[in-house]
């Protein structure tokens, strides 16, 4: 069409009229609120609507949250401050701040401690967490346990050191005895660890003041410092239990698949908090006698049994989501059934999983509040009972449950940004 | 394939031994009460390259995923070098390092790079360090001229790409014998020639060969023997000449001429 001229045809513009401003009422601000505000009359009805509600909404919030008080010794004095004011009385959360975070118990002196182990558990978390990082730093991860244990509960040293040398004994143990039958090495590892742990300790029972911190005991633990504990150590151990169910509910042995199913659908058809008075009252029948079994350590083996079997779940339909020609590509290049699991099945089947993974963390982590209910003092734990019960404060319901759910609301939403953050840094599908 | 067809068969130069690569025996294999293989008698000898053709639902694909104990069978006995495939798992995983096999599908290991793809099992099965394991990778990538693609993902690749890496992939464990399972069904049409070719080039150096393929024009330039199967049986075994021009039974012309006839 090149060739095309004002003389040949009937009509070609040759002059171009300029650009001009479009009218006021079609750009910026105004335009923005009659398109996506004002269009129609029945979004206008809404729009002035969903106004009036958030109107209602801040005018009883904001002047409770403004007006609120921080400082003041009891309830009754808040109300004296804030008159007739709409005023929330803040007050109990500056005045029982360390027993919201620590519980009643802990000794103030050693605040310190679990505020060390929070810091470090994002340090240790980091190299597990972030695969970036480079695979060395995860000896942090794994010092992480017994460091954190030493923390929190305090005694000889020798005790978290003998428990990591027993670990360190049994790893070597099999990694020397790999050439033999799996089953072989794995005994001769049990072996080693629990003969570095009984000597171990021994050792710690005859050198209790050996670099000592003050022993603190299990029942001390509370507030919100008690259901990080309870979040970390339970998600963290439920993760490999939960692929090991998952695993054993695919095997081809049968008795291993019926003790995984079996032990799957009986935890999850129970609830937690039936497991958890199991842990509290029930076990002591059957325990004999004058055992100490810790009340934390039963806590967790049940809410981490509970959390292993979603897991196991979630794991499950990760895996029955890749193609069977994974599987085979896998088998066919001679990889051993443990070596196609770790580098070719369970990288892609955890990956599909993280969203339910999450979502199962996420709920744990909320569920840790029920040990409330057997009388053990997390942070809901301790605004319903020393908190609310004592003669300052009995009353304040909306400043004290509103902080709890802050604080969870905060880790939870932490927790669920990182997966998202995950899944698309492992995105590799896409072009 | 036309482009197949155009180049001059040479197969001069394509030598066999008489040794056995491969030796089935009475081989039977059920899929609960569907009887799939019915006794399969097979030699293959290094260096041989066999296609195997047939309708489908002939047992193709299950015959030669027996080979490498991808399938199970039932009775009857598979020899591959030496090594009797029985159910012992370290048995199945000697011969499953010595053969390789290339899928339809590819089955490229999504989350790994291609060049990881290519260093994992020698790495893990062989125990090859990792830097030879790259330079080996490195090495077959280029001889299917994909050198340059060695740090992207396989969903970065196209089809034809894909199934090239993953023929690079089985050669990385130094195969002796590989397994091609319909490597071009699944391919673009403009994209069935590139693989082709590296599979000549593969044939050309004396690799022993079985592929199940619809490539009639592969089958003419570099197999020396064509085998047709029916309904779980070989029913016919010849040298490619003679197969496609002389075909003895009337399945296998019926065959033939469904799929050449147009």
């Amino acid at each position: 069409m090149s060739d095309t001229h004002a003389q040949s045809v009937a009509f070609v513009r040759e002059s171009f009229i300029p650009e001009q401003a479009p009218p006021a009422r079609e750009t910026g601000a105004i335009r923005w609120v009659r398109h996506n505000l004002f269009p129609t009359i029945p979004n206008a009805i809404l729009t002035l609507l969903a106004l009036y509600v958030i109107y209602v909404l801040l005018s009883g919030l904001l002047p409770w949250l403004l007006g609120g008080v921080w400082n003041a010794g009891s309830l009754s004095e808040c109300r004296e401050i804030t008159g007739a004011g709409a005023g929330g009385c803040f007050a109990v959360l500056t005045e029982r701040w360390n027993q919201l975070i620590f519980g009643f118990a802990f000794p103030q002196t050693e605040y310190w401690r679990p505020l060390l182990a929070f810091v470090l558990l994002f340090v240790a978390g980091a190299p597990a967490l972030l695969p970036d990082l480079p695979r060395r730093l995860l000896i942090l991860t794994a010092l992480y346990p017994f460091v954190a244990y030493w923390l929190l509960w305090g005694g000889t040293i020798l005790t978290p050191v003998s428990a990591f040398l027993g670990v360190l004994a049994g790893y070597f143990a099999f990694k020397a005895t790999d050439r033999w039958s799996f089953a072989l090495s794995l005994g001769a590892a049990v072996v080693a660890a629990v003969a570095v742990w009984w000597v171990g300790g021994w050792v710690a029972s005859q050198e209790r003041d050996f670099l000592a911190i003050q022993r603190i005991q299990s029942r001390d633990m509370g507030g919100y410092m008690l259901n990080m504990i309870l979040g970390t150590v339970c998600i963290s151990l439920s993760l490999p239990f939960g692929i090991l169910l998952a695993l054993g509910r695919q095997s081809r042995l049968p008795l291993i698949k019926y003790v995984c199913v079996a032990f799957i659908e009986f935890v999850r058809g129970v609830p937690l908090i039936t497991l958890l008075f199991v842990a509290n009252v029930v076990l002591a029948y059957f325990l004999p006698p004058d055992t100490n079994f810790d009340l934390i350590l039963r806590v967790i083996i049940m809410i981490t049994m509970f959390a292993s079997a979603y897991i196991a779940e979630v794991i499950r339909g990760g895996l029955a989501a890749l193609p069977r020609g994974q599987y085979e590509a896998a088998d066919s290049l001679g990889l051993d059934y443990a070596q196609a699991m770790r580098l070719i099945i369970l990288p892609q089947a955890l990956k599909i999983s993280i969203p339910g993974i999450v979502n199962v963390a996420v709920g744990l982590f909320k569920d840790t509040t029920l040990v409330s209910i057997i009388s053990m003092f997390d942070v809901v734990g301790m605004i319903r009972g020393p908190i609310l019960a004592s003669t300052d404060w009995n009353g304040v319901y909306w400043e004290l449950y509103g902080f709890a759910a802050l604080l969870f609301f905060v880790t939870c939403y932490g927790i669920s940004q990182y997966s998202q953050w995950l899944e698309r840094k492992l995105a590799t599908e896409h072009r | 394939m036309e482009t197949a067809n155009t180049r001059a068969p040479d197969r001069s130069q394509l030598k066999v031994s008489d040794e056995v690569a491969i030796e089935i025996d009475g081989m039977n294999k059920w899929f609960g009460n569907f009887h799939v293989l019915r006794d399969i008698d097979l030699t293959v000898y290094k260096g041989e390259r066999i296609v195997v053709c047939g309708p489908s639902g002939s047992g193709k694909s299950t015959l030669i995923r027996c080979i490498n104990g991808l399938e199970e069978h039932q009775k009857g006995r598979i020899t591959v070098d030496g090594t009797v495939l029985n159910s012992d798992l370290k048995q199945i995983d000697k011969i499953r390092s010595e053969v390789g096999m290339c899928f339809q599908h590819f089955n490229l290991f999504p989350h790994l790079t291609i060049l990881e793809n290519c260093t994992l099992a020698p790495i893990w099965v062989r125990k090859t360090p990792k830097k030879e394991a790259e330079e080996t990778a490195m090495h077959f990538l280029e001889k299917v001229k994909i050198p340059d693609q060695a740090n992207k993902y396989p969903g970065q690749l196209s089809g034809g790409q894909q199934q090239r890496v993953a023929i690079a992939r089985s050669l990385c464990m130094r195969p002796k014998i590989m397994l091609f399972d319909e490597p071009t069904s699944a391919l673009d049409p403009e994209m069935i020639k590139e693989v082709l070719d590296t599979m000549i080039e593969l044939a050309e150096e004396g690799m022993t060969m079985i592929c199940v393929t619809h490539e009639m024009g592969f089958a003419r330039q570099v197999a020396n023997r064509v085998i047709f199967m029916a309904d779980g049986q070989i029913v016919e075994q010849n040298e490619p000449e003679a197969f496609f021009n002389n075909p003895k039974s009337e399945r296998t012309k019926q065959f033939l001429s469904q799929i050449l006839g147009h």
